[in-house]
């Protein structure tokens, strides 16, 4: 019980700094505005096929999230900040804390980019909607999660910019290949029960990824 | 969590091939004190990660026991104390702010307005407490990390370079801080400076690689 509200205190801890200092928000936001608009731009006199947006979808999804995830503990290290919280948090605290507010913040992203999507491509018309939405929610929370425990590993390091998308993409393609073609079934309208196979494998993706930094973590954080 | 007692055992740090120290072996009970002195680059600091928890030894163990029971790190983070110029506490947030929020992160429980007010008060941080923490000068910072360290009563506070930024009213505030954990609680200091060695009941001198103990 005291766990639970440790971390429920340092997810109130992050939404309010992030409140204040924008740190990820205006670098995802800016992001899905700009790559948004060049797609708008690229695909002006021949529009795409809904597979096409589909795909394109997640694309915006991927490099938005590297944009901006990294910064839950990139910015805790640039503000010297991460002893503070190991000196005063345990290990499982800190990880679920801050994979709750990365979950918070992609589904909050995934939610953007597929208004805009739908304002601006006449194209991208969801036929089955609870597809689409397990999809979403599934496609964020791997997302997520992958992205919180590449988090912890790259801000020890000095390279942070380049190295966090460079070692994200291999751990990500299985998802990626999963939600794309999950998109795809729900923008040709097929039933749920179609995409159940890909909807299976998402949860797969999201059980083993989070269990298997939760394990990892305590050798990350510490040293 | 009484009758604290921190005992080390065949303690030894080192980086790639460079040996920090080794052999370390004390102990500590409360009420008590101990200043580790050295060189730079001795290994003052690395120590008090180590002893803190929030660094591994390369060999060797540190205990913590209480009642003549093992304490876990659990428990004894809630019951810890650090102050080193290395930490950083929030700039977004005002010293109010830091002391309620990360109070809160520690025990799980949000700290009480009287609570942190008088914490304030002590450090003299209290006509300030509605200012983020950006604004402050160092030697202030310095002792918003005092008042953080300090806000639930630590049985046990790690004082690395104890006085660094402060000026001539802070460093009396550490004075009194020192004392008053002395009384209670098991305080470890790392210093370079003789007269902040001389607050502590024992010592340890770390004289780069292996130590030599002086009582």
């Amino acid at each position: 019980m005291n766990a639970l509200t440790q971390t429920a205190a340092l997810v109130a801890k992050d939404v309010r700094s992030e409140l204040r200092t924008r740190y990820a928000l205006n670098a995802l936001l800016m992001f899905v505005i700009t790559s948004v608009a060049t797609i708008l731009f690229a695909l002006r006199e021949d529009p795409a096929s809904p597979e096409v947006l589909g795909g394109m979808f997640w694309v915006v999804v991927f490099f938005s999230a590297m944009s901006g995830l990294s910064r839950i503990f990139v910015s805790e290290e640039e503000k010297g900040t991460a002893l503070t919280l190991q000196l005063i948090a345990r290990p499982t605290v800190v990880y679920f804390g801050k994979l709750l507010f990365n979950c918070g913040l992609t589904l909050i992203l995934t939610t953007a980019i597929t208004v805009l999507y739908v304002l601006i491509f006449p194209q991208f018309t969801v036929q089955s909607v609870p597809i689409f939405a397990a999809t979403v929610v599934l496609g964020s929370l791997g997302f997520a999660s992958a992205a919180t425990i590449i988090a912890a590993i790259i801000a020890k390091a000095n390279t942070r910019g380049t190295l966090y998308p460079v070692l994200s993409f291999p751990i990500l393609i299985p998802l990626l290949m999963t939600v794309m073609k999950s998109t795809a079934r729900a923008l040709a309208g097929e039933p749920l029960v179609s995409a159940l196979g890909e909807l299976q494998v998402l949860v797969s993706y999201v059980l083993i990824m989070t269990g298997g930094s939760f394990l990892l973590f305590d050798y990350v954080w510490k040293d | 969590m009484n009758d604290l007692i921190l005992s080390v055992h065949g303690l030894a740090r080192s980086f790639n091939r460079r040996l920090v120290f080794k052999d370390l072996d004390f102990s500590v009970a409360a009420p008590g004190s101990l200043a580790i002195t050295g060189k730079n680059g001795a290994g003052k600091s690395t120590l008090v990660k180590i002893l803190a928890g929030i660094a591994s030894p390369t060999k060797g163990r540190v205990t913590y026991t209480a009642d003549g029971k093992a304490v876990d790190a659990d428990a004894l983070r809630e019951r810890m104390g650090f102050v080193a110029p290395y930490l950083n506490l929030y700039e977004e947030f005002t010293a109010w702010e830091n002391l309620a929020i990360l109070g809160r992160i520690r025990t799980g429980t949000v700290p009480s307005a009287e609570q942190i007010g008088d914490t304030l008060r002590r450090v003299d941080l209290w006509q300030r407490r509605d200012d983020l923490v950006a604004g402050f000068s160092s030697g202030m910072k310095q002792r918003l990390k005092y008042a953080m360290a300090i806000l639930d009563a630590p049985a046990i506070l790690f004082l690395d370079e104890p006085t660094a930024n402060l000026d001539a009213d802070g460093i009396a505030i550490v004075e009194t801080v020192v004392r008053d954990q002395q009384r209670h609680g098991i305080l470890i200091l790392a210093t370079n400076d003789e007269s902040e060695a001389s607050w502590c009941r024992e010592r340890i001198h770390l004289a780069g690689r292996g130590t030599d103990a002086r009582p």
